[in-house]
Formats: C-alpha cells, structure tokens, sequence
C-alpha cells in the first residue's frame, strides 16, 4: 500500500474503527457445501436494491408524479434526458429480476429448512420484506401512467375491493377514492418512493443483522459430517461480487436489447382493453380468481380464493413455529412436500397465465 | 273493520283488471302454426310492443272477447293488402299528435316522402313488387333503426335494399343493373362501415335517402358527395374542371372515383400512367397531361419520403430508441399528405408545390431524429459490448481469485 493510501486508511480507521470491522469479517465464517450456492440469492437481492435505490433516486429528478404530467416526465426521461432510457430500463428491469430473486431465496430457505430456531426472526422479517417489495412493486408499476399500468391497478384493487368485510373500505383506501385517479397516484408515488421502501430499509438492517449475529444455517441433512467453513471476507464476499457482475451484465443486456416501454398513455375513458393482465408475480392469484368456480360449496369462489391466499401466507409466516420436527433438528418431508407443491401451483399459474385463451 | 273492506273491494277489482290484460289474439294465434304464429313471435320483440301497443292498435277487434267471431268485431281491419301498407302505417306514422305520445322527436312525413320516392310512384301506378313500409322494417317484430339487429341499422341497411336491387330476375323487369350491392361491398365506404364499423360511413340511404329513395340526377351527385367531402367538393368548384364537366355533361364526383364502387382512392389513380383517371381525358402532349404528371411526380415523392422516414424510425423502434416525438411530428406531415391529396381536386400546381414544401421541410427534422435515433442505438450497443467486455474481464478476474484463495495456504 503506498504512502497516501495508508494515510486515506489510518484517517478512516482512527475515526470509524475500520480494523476491527474488517478483523470480524475475516473472523466470521460461513459455511460451505454442495447447497451453498443457494446463500448467494439473499446478496443479489440486496444488490438489485441498492440499484433498485440509486436509479430511483436518479429518476425522481425528472419523474413528475401527476395525471397529466406522469406520463409525458416518462416519455421525456426514455428519449431526452442523457442515459435516462438506461436508468429507468435497470430500475424496472432489476424492479423484477428482484421479485424472482426473492422468490429463489425464499423457497431455497424453506427447502433447507433455514428457518428452524434460532433463526424464527429472520424468516419473519424476510416475510414481511417480501410482502412489502410486491407492495413496492404494485405501486410503481401505476407510476408511469400507461394504458397497461392503469387498467392493471384497477384489476388489482378490484381484487382488494372484494375482500370479505373490509373490501370495499380498503380499496378507497388504496385509491383515494372510488376510482384509479391523481389522488391514486399521489399516495401510490409516496408509497413507492419514502414509505416502503424506509420500512424495507430498517426490515433489511434487522434481517441482515440477525443474519450476521445468527450465521448461516446449515442443512439438518449435512449436520451428521462436519461441514467445510470460509471465512465471510474476503472468500464469501468474493463470490457475491462475482454473482453480482455476472447479474449486471444480464441486467445490461436485457436493457439494451429490450428497454423497458413507455406504452400508450392511460385514458380512464377508455374501455379495459382484453386481456389485462397484472405483473407476472401477480399472475397466480390473478388467475386463480379467474378460474375458480362461482360458488364452491355455495360461497362465492372468489372470496373463498382470497381468504384462502390470506390462510396461505399466514402459515406460510408461520411455518418456523409449525415445524416442529425441524426446530428439533430432525428431518420434516411433509413440509418438503408442501413447499413443492405450492411452488408447482405458482409455477403453473403464471405459466398458465400467459397460455390460456380468454384470461 | 277498515282492512276487510279493502280487501273486497281489491277482490270486485281483480277481474276487470285480469279482464284489461287479456289477448285473446296472442292467445289464439300462440296455438296456431307458421305464419298464422308468426305474428305472435314476431310481437315478443316488436317495438309497438314496448310502447304498450299490440294487435288491435293496428288490426283493430276486440281482443277481450274469447270468441273469435266476437273478437273480429266491426272495428277489426284484418291485414292491409301490400298497396295499402304505406297508408296503414301512416294512420299513426302522420299524426304528429299521436307519434308525440310516444316519442316526440319521431318525423311524421314519411308517407309524403315515400310518395316522392321511385317506390311510391310505383306503387301509385299499381306496381304492387315495389318496397313498402313492411319490406325494410318488417311486418311483426319491427325494431327501432337504432337496434344492431334491425334491417335498417347502418351496417344491415345494404343488405336489406339488395335483397330487391341485388335480384338479378326482379331489376331485370325493371330494366336497371343488380349489381349495386356487389359494387358497394368493394368501396371504401363498405371497409368503413363493415371492417371499421363506422356508422357514419355511408350505405344506400345515405346517397339515395331513406323513404324517398330515388336515383340521384347527374347534377345532384356532386351535391350528394360534398355532403360529406365539402373541402374536395370546393376545391373542384374552383377548378378549370367544374366548367369543363358541366358544359360536357359529366357528374363530377364519379366521373373518377366511381359509383357504388369508390375504391380507397390511391396515388395512382393520379398521373399518366397505369390506372391513372386524367390519362382517361387527356391527350399525352397536352398541358393538362403534363401537368397531371407533374402532380403525380410530387405526390409520388412526398408519399414516398414519408415512408422512408417511417421506415427508419421503426427500425429505430425496434432497436429499442424511443421515438414517440418524432413519430408524433412524422403523422403531422402525414396529415399535410392528406390535405395535399385533398389539393388535387382544385388542380392548383402551385398550391401543391407549396404545401409539399413545407412538409418536406418539416421531414427534415424527422429524419434528422431518425438517423439520430440510429446513432443512439449503435451507440447503445458498442457501449453494451464494452461494458460487457470490461464486466467479464472483472468477473473472471474474481473467478481466478476465488480459485487461488481455494488452494491450500502454505
């Protein structure tokens, strides 16, 4: 290290103890095994937020949040503004790489069973934080005030307005009123801009911190032998950055090749047009609302498919405290099987989705 | 005992009111077969029906007798032979006091027009093969011309005067062509009216009217098209044409685009070459051969211009550029292409030129964006390369290092 790095150095050191930062990371260490590769999706997902973050950031300095301006600051962004098309095309490309990354974390943790104690915590707030990059998700998808982004909201808060009981008092709540308009918008941007993503930052300052206190689990299937370890820097940090700039170069591409369209302007007017559909990690609700039955047992199919999504995810947060078998540290099948099952359904949705005539 | 009172008196009411309700012609003729049944099949969706009216507002009778010697009373008409129709319907069709009970807004002269009409005079002189009231609106099960399933809906309306003017036997005793409706499917007011369901496109009643449909004359078809082309009737009132096809006779309007065959009008139809309508007229050699080869010559080009512009700023779309702006900017000169075909009809060269030039002036820009638009996606894509390159090299970079870290430490 020459001179004035050592300088740079020592100035930070003295003052943020950088040292013993640096003597902890190289301390801790993390487990290494034929599953491990499955570890690396929790740092992606923080990578594409941090892209996620400093693009939007970027895009607010010209992104107008009005009905009649949201659109027109969009097209302006994505043709005049110097690399504007690639700030927006990476925050709405990595908006849904980000989605599917959590997905993949989300089962590989449930499939390794990490979520058994002490770990209930850290599979409680990466609930929390998944629920709440959909909510992120849904509500900058309204923002650039397109034909496809409008009608979809509308299906979507449809969707909420037919909630048992509170349905219609949370979808004016939603929308700001009876219908999609500048009062939608207005709390859709502030949502999407300040609320959530500052109770995402403080849920990804507790997550990652029970993370780092806890270590990485390992698989009950591997615990019999002992298990190889690496130190978490530089070696584990090496191999996120690798997984990263492999990520970037796809988000590139795909920017380049595939930039994320402006579409026509929204006209409330308008008739829905056929075959709206919501964002693709919507689908599977979407779609089951569509294909179930009337009536099943004389209840309305759609009420029952919403209350049974709303069951759904709350054992699905539960599920650290219902399997007991792996908090002994003993194997659970059953719960192997259900998580296969619920991922085959979601796969077959979405897929359905996009094949299915007449959706 | 306030309550019983009440009720008996509602009981002595029930059978006057089940007696007000009765029909015996429906009820008779629910039994009956084909067109004896028709009537009452055809009432369930009838218009009158839904104004309250049924069978003896217009046949007369009583329908509150069971017998159906008492029901056929004296006041009971029957069914109107076919060359009293027009005036059967009139009864209520010309009495404004009476239509205004139902809908105010109704017209009441379609008796007097009919009587105008080729129809009428027909039927005066004792031709009973000619349209009446019931051969376009239907006997029983009438439906408003506001109704999609109605035969006098805009898009059924051709189908129903060629069920008479497309018979080849019947036109023949009349001596005039059947082919009217085979013509009117080609043209562009039939793409409007059936591809584009355009209702204000016109069909047969448009141009010949409704209950006074007649043939127009040779002078009134200029008058009957400007009703919807005004500026292209005015620019040919203005040139040296208007008084060369009235002193020869010609109908303006159809003279070049046709009868019920107006085909989308091309740029070919302009110009001395194939399919070209001046080069019908005029002499090669003459001034007006030259000129209509010069108008050709700058639509030809401006068209042409538009859509090499067009061209590039799809391939531009589709490398992913966005390009709204100037495609917004592209449609505006393709409007001022319109108006510039709409300018051929007062044949003024020099307005011509004029309106070219700016359009082609306003392509500039266009073109300008498109070629910059281009330029941005090549630009897009080396960066992506170098980008790339630069991201593997540091990927693989990492990848070595990861690699010598794995080794065994000495």
């Amino acid at each position: 290290m020459n001179a004035t790095l050592q300088k740079i150095w020592a100035f930070f050191d003295e003052r943020f103890l950088v040292h013993s930062l640096v003597a902890l990371a190289k301390k801790k260490t993390v487990p290494e095994h034929k599953h491990s590769f499955w570890y690396y999706f929790g740092g992606i997902a923080l990578f594409l937020t941090a892209l996620q973050i400093a693009t939007g950031i970027l895009l607010l300095l010209y992104y107008t949040p009005t009905v009649d301006g949201a659109h027109e600051s969009v097209q302006f962004i994505m043709s005049q503004v110097k690399f504007g098309w690639l700030i927006r095309s990476v925050h709405s490309w990595t908006a849904n790489i980000v989605i599917g990354v959590l997905f993949i974390h989300m089962f590989s943790t449930f499939f390794m069973k990490a979520y058994r104690a002490p770990r209930e915590l850290t599979w409680v707030t990466g609930f929390f934080l998944f629920v709440l990059f959909l909510a992120i998700g849904f509500s900058g998808y309204l923002l650039p005030w397109n034909e496809l982004s409008y009608f979809a909201t509308r299906v979507g808060t449809d969707i909420a307005g037919s909630l048992p009981f509170v349905g219609k008092a949370l979808k004016t709540f939603i929308l700001g009123g009876p219908a999609v308009g500048q009062a939608t918008l207005t709390r859709f941007f502030w949502l999407h801009i300040a609320i959530l993503p500052l109770a995402a930052a403080m849920l990804i300052g507790i997550h990652v911190l029970l993370v780092q206190i806890q270590g990485m689990s390992t698989p009950i299937s591997l615990k019999a032998k002992p298990v190889k370890e690496i130190s978490f820097f530089p070696d584990f940090i090496y191999k996120d950055v690798l997984g990263w700039t492999l990520i970037l170069i796809l988000v590139g591409i795909l920017c380049v090749f595939l930039p994320w369209e402006v579409g026509k302007k929204a006209d409330p007017f308008a008739a829905t047009p056929l075959g709206i559909k919501p964002e693709w990690y919507f689908t599977f609700m979407f779609t089951t609302l569509k294909l179930i039955p009337s009536h099943v047992f004389s209840i309305e199919g759609e009420k029952l498919a919403i209350l049974g999504f709303m069951l759904g995810g709350a054992l699905w947060l539960l599920v650290p405290f219902i399997n007991r078998r792996a908090s002994r540290e003993r194997p659970s099948p059953a719960f192997t099987v259900a998580g296969a099952v619920i991922l085959l359904y979601i796969v077959v949705m979405t897929i359905l989705t996009y094949t299915l005539h007449g959706l | 005992m306030k309550i019983p009172a009440a009720l008996m008196f509602c009981l002595l009411l029930l059978p006057g009111a089940l007696l007000a309700q009765k029909n015996s012609c429906v009820e008779c003729h629910g039994k009956l077969e084909d067109e004896l049944k028709a009537p009452v099949e055809g009432l369930k969706l009838d218009i009158h029906q839904q104004f309250g009216l049924s069978c003896q507002d217009c046949h007369g009778g009583n329908p509150a007798q069971d017998d159906a010697d008492k029901a056929k009373d004296k006041t009971f008409k029957g069914a109107p032979k076919r060359a009293q129709v027009p005036e059967f319907c009139a009864r209520c069709h010309s009495d404004s006091a009476y239509i205004r009970n139902f809908n105010p807004r109704l017209r009441v002269d379609q008796l007097d027009l009919y009587r105008t009409s080729r129809h009428g005079e027909l039927l005066k002189k004792g031709d009973t093969k000619v349209a009446v009231c019931t051969d376009c609106h239907g006997v029983h099960g009438i439906q408003t011309a506001k109704h999609p399933k109605s035969a006098t809906f805009p898009w059924n309306v051709p189908q129903t005067c060629g069920r008479c003017h497309a018979d080849v036997n019947l036109m023949k005793t009349y001596k005039i062509p059947a082919g009217q409706l085979g013509d009117y499917k080609q043209s562009v007011h039939a793409r409007a009216l059936f591809e584009k369901k355009d209702l204000s496109a016109p069909a047969c009643n448009s141009c010949h009217g409704n209950h006074g449909a007649a043939p127009p004359n040779v002078k009134s078809i200029a008058f009957v098209c400007r009703q919807c082309h005004p500026s292209a009737g005015e620019l040919f009132s203005k040139s040296p044409h208007k008084k060369a096809f009235d002193e020869a006779g010609f109908s303006e309007c159809d003279a070049c685009h046709g009868k019920h065959k107006i085909l989308p009008p091309t740029d070919a139809m302009l110009g001395t070459g194939e399919g070209a309508v001046c080069a019908q007229c005029h002499e090669p050699g003459s001034k007006p051969f030259a000129a209509a080869a010069r108008m050709k010559d700058l639509l030809g080009g401006f068209s042409g211009e538009i859509e090499a512009n067009r061209s590039l700023l799809d391939l531009a779309e589709r490398k992913g550029v966005e390009v709204a702006d100037p495609k917004y900017r592209l449609q505006e000169v393709h409007t001022l292409l319109v108006s510039v075909r709409n300018l051929t009809h007062g044949l003024d060269l020099a307005d011509l030129e004029q309106k070219v030039g700016e359009g082609k002036s306003l392509l500039v820009g266009v073109r300008a964006s498109a070629e910059g638009a281009l330029r941005e996606a090549r630009l897009r894509r080396t960066g992506l390369i170098v980008a790339t390159i630069c991201l593997i090299l540091f990927a693989f970079a990492f990848y070595l290092k990861i690699r010598q870290m794995r080794r065994p430490r000495p």
